[in-house]
This record gives C-alpha cells, sequence and structure tokens, in this order.
C-alpha cells in the first residue's frame, strides 16, 4: 500500500486539479505562439487616399485635395488645335497658359487661385471635402466635396462707348463632386455642375449653365494612370458652335513632381470655359494637346502627435 | 487535509500569475530615418503595438504602415500607394525572442543589454532578423528601446530610377514602447 486508504479521498480530486492546471498551461503554451492575439484589435477608420494622383483629372477638379499646409504650384498649358496643321506645327505655335497656386488650409479645405491667358481671366476657389470615403470601423462607400470658384474676365471692353458693368465679367461656377475609389486601380466620379454667367452674348443661351461631368481614373503601374472626363452640358443653354468637353490623358508620377499630358477639346482650363465655351470638334482634329505640371512645397510642416 | 488545500491554492495562483508576466503596449513609437543624396526621408508612428512575454522572452510587435506620419504629405500618400502598397499590406509584424531573457533582471532597475532574433514581415515579405536592443527597468516599469537597419530591396521594394537619387536603399528603423502589464 502506497497510500492511507483515507488519502485516497482527496488524492483522486488532485489529481482532476492537476489535470486541469496541465491543461490549462497547456493552453497557455499555444496562445504563447500568438502573443499579438492576445489584444483585441482596436477598430480604426481607414480612410481612402489617392483616388486620383492629383487634385485635377484633367481640367476637372478631382476629389483629392491638396494636403494641410502644402502649396501646389500648377503650370498648364493647352497648345493651338492639331488641325492647324503643319502650317501651325500642329498646334504647338500657339499656347494658352495658366498659372495657379492650390493650397490646403486643413486636409479638408482648400482654396486655389489662377490667371490664364485665355480671355485674360482670374479665377479664385474653394473646395470643401466634406465627405470621406473610408472602410473599417466607418464604412462609407464614395466622397464628397463641395468646389465653388469665380471667375474675372479682364479683357479690354469691345465697346468701349456703351455703359460697361464690372459685373458683366464675372462668371460663377458651383459644382457637387461625388467620386469612388471602387478598387486599387479604377475611380469614378460624377460632378453636377452649374456655371452662372452674368452677361452672355446673346438672347439664345443661357445664363445658367447646367452640366453633368464624369470623369474616371484607370491605375495601370504605381506611377503611371489613364484619365478620362466627358461633361455634358443641357441642351438648349449654349451658342450652336458649342460642344461638350471630352479629354484623354495620362499621369505620370516622379516623386515630387505628377505630369500630365492629353488631349482635350477645351481651350480654357477653368470651369466657366471648359464647361460653357468648348467649340473644338474630335471629329475634325479641333484637338488640343495640353500638359499640367504640378509641384508642391511643404509650406506648414505638420505637428506630430 | 489542510496543508494539500494550501498547496493546491499555491499551485493555482502560480499557474494564473503567469499572466503577469506578459506587458503588452499600443502606443508604441516605431520611426525611421534615411538619407539620400537628394533627400531626407522620416516618419513617425506612435501606434504600434507590442507584447513583451518576460518569462519565454517572446516579443512581438505589430505597426499600421498608414499611422506612419511624414513631414511631406506627398511622400506619406507616395510611401502607402507607391512602394509599400499599404491597402495589400496594411501591417508590418516582427515575431521574434529575446535571445538571452536571463540577462534581465525583471524586478531591479537597471538597462539591460539584449540580443533579439525573429522574422520581420514588411510589405509581405518575411525575413529572420536579428538586432541589439536594451531593457530599461525602472520603477517596475518596463521599456524597450533598439536601433536597426532594413534594406529596402530585402522587401522587395522597388525603387525606381527617377527617384534613385532621393531613396537610401538603407532605412534605420528606430524603436521605443514602454510596457504596461497584460491583465487577463
Amino acid at each position: 500500500m502506497f497510500f492511507h486508504p483515507s488519502m485516497t479521498r482527496f488524492f483522486r480530486p488532485l489529481c482532476l486539479m492537476c489535470f486541469i492546471l496541465l491543461v490549462g498551461t497547456g493552453l497557455q503554451a499555444q496562445e504563447d505562439d500568438d502573443l499579438l492575439s492576445l489584444l483585441e484589435e482596436e477598430p480604426t477608420i481607414d480612410y481612402t487616399t489617392a483616388a486620383f494622383k492629383t487634385n485635377r483629372v484633367i481640367n476637372l477638379h478631382s476629389i483629392e485635395n491638396t494636403s494641410k499646409g502644402v502649396l501646389d504650384f500648377k503650370i498648364s498649358h493647352r497648345f493651338g488645335f492639331l488641325n492647324g496643321g503643319f502650317y501651325e506645327l500642329f498646334g504647338l505655335d500657339n499656347a494658352s497658359i495658366r498659372l495657379g497656386l492650390d493650397y490646403g488650409i486643413t486636409d479638408q479645405l482648400q482654396i486655389g487661385w489662377g490667371r490664364s491667358s485665355y480671355e485674360k481671366t482670374y479665377d479664385g476657389y474653394l473646395k470643401w471635402k466634406f465627405l470621406r470615403q473610408s472602410s473599417g470601423a466607418r464604412k462609407m462607400p464614395f466622397s464628397a466635396a463641395f468646389f465653388a470658384s469665380t471667375a474675372i474676365q479682364t479683357l479690354k471692353w469691345p465697346n468701349p462707348d456703351r455703359e460697361n458693368l464690372f459685373t458683366s465679367r464675372m462668371y460663377y461656377t458651383m459644382q457637387l463632386i461625388l467620386g469612388s475609389k471602387i478598387n486599387d486601380n479604377f475611380s469614378l466620379q460624377i460632378s453636377p455642375t452649374v456655371v452662372h454667367r452674368n452677361l452672355v452674348a446673346t438672347a439664345a443661351e443661357a445664363n445658367d449653365v447646367y452640366a453633368l461631368a464624369f470623369a474616371g481614373r484607370v491605375k495601370i503601374t504605381n506611377r503611371l494612370a489613364i484619365n478620362a472626363e466627358y461633361i455634358y452640358a443641357l441642351p438648349n443653354q449654349l451658342a450652336p458652335d458649342f460642344r461638350n468637353s471630352i479629354s484623354i490623358g495620362v499621369d505620370l508620377e516622379t516623386g515630387g513632381h505628377v505630369f500630365q499630358l492629353h488631349f482635350t477639346n477645351s481651350t480654357s482650363m477653368i470651369e466657366k470655359g471648359f464647361i460653357a465655351e468648348t467649340v473644338g470638334n474630335w471629329a475634325d482634329g479641333g484637338v488640343h494637346f495640353g500638359f499640367n505640371v504640378s509641384r508642391v512645397f511643404t509650406v506648414v510642416k505638420p505637428k506630430f502627435d | 487535509m489542510k496543508i494539500q488545500m494550501l498547496a493546491l491554492g499555491v499551485l493555482m495562483l502560480s499557474a494564473f500569475s503567469v499572466d503577469a508576466q506578459r506587458y503588452f503596449t499600443r502606443e508604441g513609437e516605431v520611426d525611421f530615418y534615411s538619407e539620400a543624396p537628394l533627400e531626407k526621408i522620416e516618419a513617425h508612428n506612435n501606434s504600434a503595438t507590442s507584447v513583451l512575454d518576460i518569462s519565454s522572452g517572446k516579443l512581438e510587435f505589430a505597426v499600421l504602415i498608414k499611422a506612419f506620419q511624414f513631414e511631406k504629405a506627398l511622400m506619406q500618400e507616395h510611401f502607402n500607394e507607391n512602394y509599400m502598397e499599404s491597402d495589400e499590406f496594411p501591417k508590418s509584424v516582427f515575431k521574434g525572442n529575446i535571445d538571452n531573457p536571463e540577462a534581465v533582471k525583471w524586478d531591479t532597475d537597471g538597462t539591460y543589454p539584449v540580443n533579439v532574433s525573429g522574422k520581420l514581415t514588411i510589405h509581405g515579405v518575411t525575413n529572420d532578423v536579428s538586432t541589439t536592443g536594451e531593457i530599461t527597468i525602472e520603477n517596475g516599469q518596463i521599456s524597450a528601446h533598439s536601433v536597426f537597419v532594413v534594406a529596402v530591396a530585402d522587401y522587395d521594394i522597388e525603387i525606381p530610377a527617377v527617384v534613385r537619387e532621393n531613396i537610401a536603399k538603407e532605412v534605420e528603423i528606430r524603436v521605443d514602447v514602454d510596457y504596461q502589464e497584460l491583465k487577463k
């Protein structure tokens, strides 16, 4: 006899306890294989970024904003129409230019200013991205931004003898930009737009022009993307020779620069122009080759928390 | 019988006290620095999670790639979009060991040099790494510090020719964490 009979009474439960403990520590040993799983995942909101490479698609504003404290210097060119032929070196003899500055007051509020050679026009705008596409703790399938701009054309009055009002030079645009990065390689946006013109050339033209703009991006590689946009202006608002704006181009990214090279039938690079005053006809070569070059400068350095 | 119950109690206590030997943080600092001829690149992340088991010396880290903050917003975008592809590979993880846990007197204040080795996963690529670090005990608080270098090419991160002068081939990573006891 190893045990006094009275001890078996305690021995059996002790064995059981030992067994439980062994199993218990065994389980713990298994947990050891993945220590991080001991911590519960904290749900985070994952905001979608870079639906487009820059804050412009081609002519249109994209759903992307300039980041807080960043100044984006944009040089945009549209050469003459390709159908100018060899005499005009396929448009290269002429160029329309816009010099612009975009600045991010916050990550979601951007302002900008520009001067276009086309009709010597100054423009200023505000873009407020009030809804951000996100996944994770908060799921939102698209982003939304409100865009408003004012343009002032400063050509000499064609008829200085009549009473000319300064307000006649002014144009306003309001736009709602709805965009979604559908997957890593494909982004799409739709922008209902209204352009208000204080003065139009003939009574047949509307002061308020309603349009629907569509834009998309297909990413080919991490540094190369193809963009396209089509702006449909509702019928019976514009001059008879007016055409809807159609543009296609590529985004090339090299470190601090983004080069956008494109073909477009619009001459102007601001909303009131490319939405309401496009006259080029793709069918007979009424197309401009053009580019936007963007260079960013960090003006206010972010504070790290 | 009383003695047996007491023994049982002690046994059980010692079994459960294993939990008290694990420490964690969700606010670990992981920074990286690189210096190329044209550009100095620096990023900060202060939301690294880590768990340390002082009985076995096991050590794990996880960092969210999107939580790295850069001075230049465009750099941050390119880091996520073009280099780390953070939508596809949202986290970097280290799983390893303190190879000489006996060198640390966990209950005595002081700074103890340690060797750490394990598997580091960045951009979906896992490599064996080993480095040195320091464990500091101060008033019972455990903190860890390490500096090591990784080669960008080891993790299938491509640097295109046009930015070769802007991006260094090696990146220095600094880790600083203050651990708290993990109670479960």
